[in-house]
């Protein structure tokens, strides 16, 4: 089985340093870059299934140059190797642009199924495993809490959540899965793990490799713009009340009976 | 004239789901706003009920049955009906709401026309072109985007807006699918109810939540009966639910969901960034903490420094002397 897993750098959340430039796109000099966490948690999915099956992990990352280095922890977690699609024209590309680039370098690889992440913690828009899935025509299996391949039937079965439980999709291979956190937390990378990381491959691949153009797609083609950012409002003074548990309670109750919450 | 369009997401009853009756009451702001239409769709095996209940909000809903769609993932086959009905409309923009299905509409649709999406909207006004408020990096900024092209998809938040009927109601138009559906379905073999499935966090006014402090699954008993005579939902840290405590569905922040309720109650939650995020513009947060110096204390509305138990257990007796 073949299993290609989107990662994307992200800036690290814990850093909290995330900025804008001049050019309203993400300051990267500022903020030091981590592979987005749902994809971490796809990857592990992807693993424990070449682990039970056999088969191989390819990630696949847009990115710029140096998203290598943070391809190089997610192949330390295990996976077989990675394809970088990378482009000075792809500075500033929105959604539309990723996903067709995305499925441009999709159409290049061979595999039974496509693991995205539930969203990017960066955007948290969500919406790029469908555009890609809708653009190569591969059935869409999202919010999935399990999956189970049939390799020798060539199908796979989905736990899709549901707001009062679970739905469970079945569709042939290849197809295209979203994953989320309930799939298992993902490995640390072992020792060894990142030793070999090292020698694996990344694959670079331009637009002009992929057959598109720079015009059409990318910073140029972007269908969104940021108009302005700002901090979010600051929030009132923290009151703060030691004492009994009892005193604790009564400064609760009143507040939200000041607030009418109760 | 711009044209926003409301795509209708029916419950598993029939009826709309609340969410979208805040979508298209915020679509029908903009139309005013803009001198142009809002036009709702829904598509369903029998969308009759829940186009008649948006059609309270929206002066016209298009209602496509497709009777197949029950068996099959929703989401895909709807986007396929709804850039159908779009047509040749390319200035039109789509809202949607950003819950699961709502987003895997929008990729869909994003894909099948080539609009532009902007996702997780926390307002949206009009001023001569859509601006589209969102929080950025887990809410730490907060930018105004627009489109480039004439058309786009927006997907907006729960809670952001108060649904209202308009005053008087719309008119339903029926239509049958057009076409044949050129991506592939995804069959549902089977719908699975799980006991104990809460309310949808990301809809309720207040929110209990707990966190590795609470210590077990029994802990969470307390959360639960606090939450139930506020008349809230339940809601956890990741560490709660990868301790397997509750169901990942109650998760916020991070990598779960993002809620903006009237009230948030955190018990023995520490604040960290990866919480945070989730649950930073709800308009009252409480706090209940032994450590005075948690990263909690710095955005609570109100720290009570102290035992959970034992201050939970004294506000569900100061609470329930209240409603006597």
């Amino acid at each position: 089985m073949h299993i290609v897993v989107l990662t994307k750098p992200v800036p690290d959340p814990a850093a909290a340093a995330e900025r804008l430039g001049p050019d309203m796109r993400l300051d990267r000099a500022a903020s030091p870059a981590v592979v987005n966490g749902n994809d971490e948690y796809a990857l592990e999915a992807a693993l424990k299934l070449v682990e039970a099956h056999g088969g191989e992990v390819t990630l696949l990352t847009m990115a710029p140059p140096g998203g290598a280095d943070t391809m190089r922890k997610a192949l330390a977690m295990g996976a077989t190797r990675g394809v970088l699609v990378t482009d000075p024209a792809l500075a500033g590309a929105c959604v539309r642009s990723t996903d067709e680039v995305l499925a441009a370098a999709l159409r290049e690889l061979t595999f039974d199924l496509v693991f995205s992440g539930f969203d990017t913690s960066d955007g948290n828009a969500g919406v790029v495993g469908a555009a890609i899935a809708a653009r190569l025509r591969l059935p869409y299996l999202s919010n999935a809490a399990k999956i189970e391949p049939e390799p020798d039937a060539g199908l796979v079965r989905v736990r899709r959540i549901t707001p009062t439980g679970y739905d469970v999709l079945e569709a042939p291979m290849p197809a295209l899965v979203v994953c989320t956190q309930v799939l298992g937390e993902p490995r640390y990378p072992t020792l060894k793990g990142i030793m070999s990381a090292r020698s694996k491959e990344i694959a670079s691949r331009s637009l002009a490799d992929l057959g598109l153009d720079g015009a059409r797609v990318g910073g140029a083609a972007a269908t969104t713009e940021v108009l302005d950012s700002r901090k979010p409002p600051a929030r009132g003074a923290t009151t703060v009340v030691r004492g009994s548990a009892a005193e604790g309670a009564a400064a609760i109750v009143s507040l939200l009976a000041s607030r009418r919450l109760i | 004239m711009p044209r926003f369009w409301v795509v209708g997401e029916p419950n598993a009853d029939g009826s709309i789901s609340k969410l979208s009756t805040e979508v298209a009451t915020l679509a029908r702001t903009l139309a005013a706003a803009a001198g142009g239409e809002a036009v709702g769709v829904v598509v369903a095996a029998e969308p009759d009920r829940a186009a008649g209940e948006l059609a309270a909000y929206l002066p016209r809903v298009v209602a496509v049955a497709d009777p197949g769609i029950a068996r099959h993932a929703w989401s895909v086959p709807a986007a396929e009906r709804v850039a159908a009905v779009l047509g040749d409309d390319a200035d039109g923009h789509v809202l949607l709401g950003a819950g699961p299905d709502g987003r895997d509409v929008a990729g869909t649709l994003a894909a099948l026309t080539g609009r532009g999406v902007l996702a997780n909207a926390t307002a949206v006004r009009w001023e001569s072109r859509l601006v589209v408020e969102m929080g950025a990096f887990g809410g730490k900024l907060v930018t105004s985007s627009g489109f480039k092209t004439p058309g786009g998809i927006v997907t907006i938040r729960p809670n952001m807006v108060t649904a209202e009927p308009s005053a008087a109601a719309g008119v339903v138009e029926g239509r049958s699918p057009a076409g044949d559906a050129a991506l592939p379905r995804v069959a549902v073999m089977d719908s699975v109810e799980e006991a104990g499935a809460a309310a949808p966090i990301e809809e309720a006014r207040i929110i209990v939540s707990g966190g590795r402090g609470v210590g077990g699954p029994d802990g969470f008993e307390l959360v639960r009966e606090l939450a139930a005579e506020l008349g809230g939902a339940v809601g956890a840290t990741r560490a709660a639910v990868d301790s397997g405590w509750i169901p990942y569905s109650q998760q916020i922040g991070q990598t779960g969901k993002i809620v903006k309720p009237q009230l948030y109650i955190a018990l023995g939650i520490s604040g960290a960034i990866q919480h945070k995020v989730g649950m930073q513009t709800a308009e009252t947060i409480v706090a209940v903490n032994r450590d005075p110096d948690a990263p909690i204390a710095e955005f609570a509305d109100l720290l009570v420094v102290g035992d959970l138990f034992d201050v939970g257990r004294a506000l569900l007796v100061a609470l329930r002397e209240r409603t006597g």
